[in-house]
């Protein structure tokens, strides 16, 4: 009981740290002008509830004694409660003190508009109550959560979080279902500002409940796919493959312009990162200067089309330009790899970094400039034409990246399975064995490279394409930073990994532009949390998630020691000539 | 695959003949710097023999392999598997000339499956190119099938349980560790196979099945074998040569009970006073 206690104390005092800090920021203010539900709760009232929600269930989680030991369901109610009590009164000192005193002078989030926020518009000491027995409630209810069946809690969290989602992204929501046209939907779910209060409960009910069958059926459901016949089983691969391109074909005819171009961004970085995740995720060549390729494809797209080039203007057509463009990435893959394939691990990543560097500094140089613009970069390159179509619109671009995306994607899914993916593995595995196991590391290695490279070189030119234009500046560290952050992210050489780490790193922040502010904020929360609770990312492939969560029941069998001795002991050893 | 087939009962050994050898090594030596690791050593392995190379630590064994194998080349002399001189090539080279190998600190492919193991053995004698992968071409998808059968094969044939080819290979115990590198040494169907302490670190049990297996894989494939072992009833018990390394010199070379005999030998083990009493 009193450890139970203790670190209910202390996760209410450290609960409202975060909170504390959001207000300060001025998150809670910002988040409090959209609501969640019409009229009824705004997204900024949330946070307080999310936090004391998490904390109330962390305090009544087991904890190590010794062992794990798991609360009783009483002391469970009361450190959940209590949680809630501390991190509840420090918060109301908190507003206090901000009403109070003229901290604004300083810290100009601690507006009036904040302590009205917290104390839910009452006076101070109505609203303090409120604030102390509301968070104590919340905790309380966290802690049931914790209580809960497994299966019953994922159904919580899915509806509670469903509804967070779209209310967030009320705007695009609306536009999409406007747009299939689906309006009744929408006005059902929506009003004016947030979501209806029906279209809320039926959210959180229907959602929730569909998140407690995946929980307790999925495994069966998978099971059962597993049980079917190879050739079954391939035609309801095959079935789901085509439904997913369907959607993916038919999605910029009703998502509307603004969001045809935030999928033109999350494309071109699945491209980035299936390219890149060849390189690191495969072959395992931490390459930390992916934005040079990237670049060389941008810039090569740029001198081959524009008919402003400074030095050579051949004017090519995009689509003949294209495979120049990657044969010439390839090749800079190939030059670039060469000379760094003698180093392993942290320095080929400074190396490349280098590289990486240099190739930003060389387009922007002074000797360059007589071919490739210097800093004002190459204007006017042109959009490329289908068949006199014009592509520039976004949502007209997004096909030829979709088909980019299809078949850098069906390359890396092919290559990883065969003969030439199993060479990377080992070399990714262990060098030096690789080698003495009969792979050419040389060649492998340099096939990396330059497949990244190609990949990269295609993303590039289709950027150029895209904006039209391109510009040294723009070609930074960032880009390479970013690829590698959503292939961690997603988890590391894996495919579907590629595409859920774009989808969150890239897409997210394009769709919360309103709160761009923030966006770096959330951006280390998000990275945070992850390396906490999934360190093998999101949609990890088998062998990582074996080698991070070493030691956990799961379906890695790490060691049997009835087989040890059923194996060694029941032998008996042969007489052997001494 | 028809030598999987081949009778369980060990045909008795061939006469080691020197005549027919599948790798001679003359004169060789390897200095690190000021450090001779190695001083002209003569080294001959008879085709179908099981050879052990033994000597106190640090005596040059281990560096004896990593020359054979390419992972070092030899400061002077020359090396010769099956007519063909391999000193100065990549180790990648050596292996599919027919070299394979096993590691004394067991190096699998931790993170990849026990058939994924011993299919990246098979590298060498693969030829589906990058391209043809991509584009799955019938013999590709025929080369991947037969380089798994193979594959189960030689599990079997080292007596790895085929319920474990879904595995890790970092999850299975030691023992069959040691059995699955073995495994994926035989995958690039080597003519000389070289063991290094295959026996470390297993307990009695262990170690005669082990040295029962060693003799079965000769028997079976053909090979020659060469074997560093510190054991000396493995060495005793298997070896129809046995070759004696000290501070790098070869100090002694022939049968096991001449080995057994031989002061030098003796010495270099237990000191002088050993040979005085």
């Amino acid at each position: 009981m009193r450890p139970f206690v203790r670190r209910a104390l202390l996760t209410g005092l450290v609960a409202s740290i975060p909170l504390i800090h959001l207000s300060l920021v001025g998150l809670v203010v910002k988040l409090d002008e959209r609501d969640l539900v019409s009229g009824l709760l705004t997204i900024g009232a949330t946070i307080p509830i999310i936090i004391s929600l998490a904390a109330g269930y962390r305090a009544a989680t087991p904890m190590r004694i010794g062992e794990m030991v798991p609360p009783s369901r009483s002391t469970a109610l009361v450190s959940g409660a209590l949680t809630g009590l501390v991190g509840g009164m420090v918060v109301a000192l908190f507003v206090w003190i901000v009403d109070a005193f003229p901290v604004r002078e300083v810290l100009i989030s601690a507006s009036p508009k904040l302590v009205d926020v917290m104390r839910w518009g009452f006076d101070t000491t109505t609203g303090s109550m409120m604030l102390v027995a509301g968070a104590t409630t919340i905790g309380l209810l966290g802690a049931t959560l914790a209580l809960l069946p497994p299966n019953l809690r994922r159904g919580a969290l899915t509806g509670l979080v469903a509804v967070m989602g779209l209310a967030l992204m009320q705007t695009f929501v609306v536009q999409i279902l406007t747009g299939l046209p689906l309006e009744s939907l929408s006005d059902f779910l929506y009003a004016r500002d947030g979501m209806t209060e029906p279209g809320a409960a039926v959210t959180l009910v229907g959602l929730g409940a569909a998140g407690w069958a995946w929980a307790a059926r999925g495994a069966q459901l998978r099971g059962g796919f597993a049980g079917l016949r190879p050739g079954q089983r391939r035609t309801a691969r095959f079935s789901g493959l085509g439904v997913a391109l369907m959607i993916l074909i038919t999605l910029p005819l009703f998502v509307g312009s603004f969001l045809a171009n935030a999928l033109d961004t999350v494309g071109l970085y699945i491209l980035l990162g299936l390219g890149l995740n060849i390189v690191v995720g495969f072959a395992g060549l931490l390459d930390l200067g992916y934005v040079a390729f990237y670049a060389v494809g941008a810039y090569a797209t740029a001198v081959l089309t524009s008919p402003v080039s400074p030095a050579l203007t051949p004017q090519l057509d995009f689509w003949v330009a294209v495979p120049v463009v990657m044969m010439v990435a390839a090749f800079i893959g190939l030059t670039i790899g060469a000379p760094v394939l003698r180093l392993r691990g942290d320095y080929l990543a400074i190396v490349t970094l280098g590289f990486g560097e240099i190739a930003r500094i060389i387009f922007l140089s002074d000797w360059m400039t007589p071919y490739l613009g210097g800093a004002q970069g190459i204007l006017q390159v042109p959009a490329p034409q289908f068949f006199g179509i014009d592509l520039r619109q976004p949502e007209r671009l997004y096909y030829p990246i979709l088909a980019a995306c299809i078949i850098a994607a069906v390359v890396a899914f092919s290559l990883a399975s065969s003969r030439v993916g199993r060479a990377w593995t080992a070399m990714r595995e262990d060098e030096t064995v690789a080698e003495a196991t009969g792979i050419n590391t040389t060649k492998y290695k340099l096939l990396a490279f330059s497949l990244g490279a190609t990949f990269g070189g295609l993303a590039g030119a289709l950027y150029a394409v895209r904006i039209g234009s391109v510009f040294p500046q723009e070609l930074n560290l960032l880009v390479s930073i970013n690829a590698l952050a959503l292939i961690i992210l997603g988890g590391i050489g894996s495919i579907p990994g590629v595409i859920v780490g774009a989808i969150v790193l890239v897409g997210l922040p394009e769709l919360l532009r309103e709160f761009s502010e923030y966006r770096l904020l959330i951006y280390g929360i998000v990275l945070v949390a992850m390396m906490l609770l999934r360190p093998e990312g999101l949609v990890p492939n088998r062998s990582r998630r074996a080698e991070l969560h070493e030691g956990d029941q799961g379906d890695t069998q790490v060691w049997d020691e009835e087989r040890w001795d059923r194996e060694t002991g029941v032998e008996t050893p042969a007489p052997i000539i001494t | 695959m028809t030598h999987v087939q081949a009778t369980t009962t060990a045909s008795p050994a061939p006469p080691a003949s020197v005549e027919d050898a599948v790798l001679r090594a003359e004169k060789v030596t390897m200095r690190f710097g000021g450090l001779v690791a190695l001083r002209e050593v003569d080294f001959v392995i008879p085709r179908r023999a099981i050879v052990s190379l033994i000597g106190p630590n640090g005596a040059g064994k281990t560096t004896f392999f990593n020359l054979l194998t390419g992972m070092l080349t030899p400061t002077s002399g020359s090396i010769v598997l099956d007519g063909r001189p391999i000193v100065g090539l990549a180790p990648h080279k050596i292996v599919e000339l027919g070299i394979g190998r096993t590691f004394q600190n067991i190096r699998l492919f931790n993170e990849m499956t026990v058939l994924a193991n011993v299919m990246v053995g098979r590298h060498v004698r693969m030829n589906a190119s990058w391209i043809a992968s991509l584009l799955r071409i019938p013999q590709v998808r025929r080369e991947e099938q037969l380089t798994t059968e193979r594959a189960r094969e030689l599990l079997d044939m080292v007596g790895l349980d085929r319920a474990y080819e879904g595995e890790w290979a970092r999850n299975l115990p030691y023992g069959d560790q040691r059995r699955l590198e073995i495994a994926r040494a035989l995958a690039s169907d080597p003519k000389l196979l070289l063991l290094d302490e295959p026996t470390a670190g297993m307990n009695p049990g262990e170690t005669a099945q082990m040295t029962r297996l060693i003799g079965r894989l000769r028997d079976k494939l053909d090979l020659s074998v060469l074997l560093i072992e510190h054991d000396m009833k493995v060495v005793m018990g298997v070896s129809e040569r046995i070759t004696v390394l000290d501070y790098g010199e070869k100090i002694a070379e022939g049968t096991p009970e001449g080995i057994r005999a031989n002061p030098r030998v003796i010495e270099a083990y237990l000191g002088k006073q050993a040979t005085a009493s």
